[in-house]
């Protein structure tokens, strides 16, 4: 158990450590890298915890599509970088009054939480021990049924960044020349090939 | 728990091993490799010429919108995969749950193949 102990702090150090990178590099793309570096590890702190199903979808769904996209946008806005950093003194009292703000309202949260007592009776599906189902099926025996209408709603979700992301982002060049597969299949010799009789000299 | 975790002890020695194997081709070549510093092996070259201009250039916005439709449809089969491993307990309700599911996603699909999305220009 020493070694997961051991592991446990690697992850966690490491996790904190890039998550302070994240905003503290100057170059955004290695922001982004830092952010990749702190995913792993807490799918690493998934894997200790036992949530081996969560720590895979975390690599799959963040590591391999949201690190992208962060990517993309990052190299899509152009924004000269140093430029954007000149006028940072003259933000900071807002951004530092922001801050603080955020961080009052974080203490008057956890200061005044408290759990409903009949919290233990309230939580209808108990997490089944872990010997007799795996996690993807933990998760599949109750996700299906009893959060149907969660399930169908994060389908909606994705339906509408579908949608949003086509709306917001398709632009169709008007004299584009595309290729249309069944126009080119449906080609016959008769009506691709005119044979021309040419008489010598004469030219058509 | 300590069972599963021992399970993962192999992941944890290659892991270690491509620490140790990495590290070690990156410290080496300090030692060993000779050592001749000059500028222009580190210009860059572009054909002969000078840099035209800097290599941070603009992406088309159309790779977005490929990551993106990529990104729904990963987190779509990612929602598959409980579904299958628990299609015994989950019973009708469960199938048809996810039918509707997928349902809705197709007519997001049928939408953005209507609309030309995954076509390049």
């Amino acid at each position: 158990m020493i070694v997961a102990t051991i592991a446990f702090y690697i992850f966690a150090g490491v996790a904190i450590a890039a998550g302070f990178m994240v905003i503290a590099a100057r170059n955004p793309v290695h922001s982004v890298l830092f952010l990749i570096l702190a995913f792993f590890n807490a799918a690493g702190l998934f894997v200790l915890m036992g949530a081996e199903f969560l720590a895979m979808i975390l690599i799959i769904v963040y590591v391999g599509a949201v690190a992208v996209l962060f990517l993309f946008v990052v190299m899509m806005l152009d924004i000269d970088f140093a430029e954007l950093r000149e006028g940072f003194l003259q933000y900071m009292p807002i951004g530092a009054l922001i801050g603080l703000i955020v961080l009052l309202e974080l203490l008057l949260v956890a200061g005044t939480w408290t759990l409903a007592p009949e919290v233990a009776s309230l939580a209808a599906s108990p997490i089944p021990p872990m010997a007799d189902v795996t996690n993807a099926e933990a998760i599949g025996q109750v996700m299906y049924t009893q959060y149907v209408y969660f399930f169908q709603a994060a389908g909606m979700v994705l339906l509408v960044a579908m949608i949003g992301a086509i709306v917001l982002t398709l632009r169709k060049k008007p004299d584009a020349q595309r290729q249309s597969i069944p126009d080119q299949v449906a080609r016959t010799a008769e009506t691709a090939v005119e044979l021309k009789k040419v008489e010598p000299g004469q030219g058509l | 728990m300590e069972q599963l975790l021992s399970e993962y002890l192999p992941i944890v020695i290659f892991l270690g091993l491509s620490a140790v194997i990495s590290i070690a081709l990156l410290i080496v070549p300090f030692v060993i490799a000779p050592s001749n510093p000059d500028p222009e092996k580190l210009s860059a070259y572009e054909c002969g010429f000078e840099a035209f201009d800097d290599s941070r250039m603009r992406f088309d916005v159309k790779f977005y919108l490929v990551a993106i439709l990529f990104i729904i449809f990963d987190l779509e089969v990612a929602f598959l995969f409980p579904w299958a491993v628990s299609l015994g307990d989950v019973g009708l309700f469960g199938f048809w749950s996810m039918m509707a599911f997928l349902g809705v996603l197709t007519i997001g699909f049928i939408y953005e193949w209507k609309k030309g999305a995954l076509e390049w220009d």
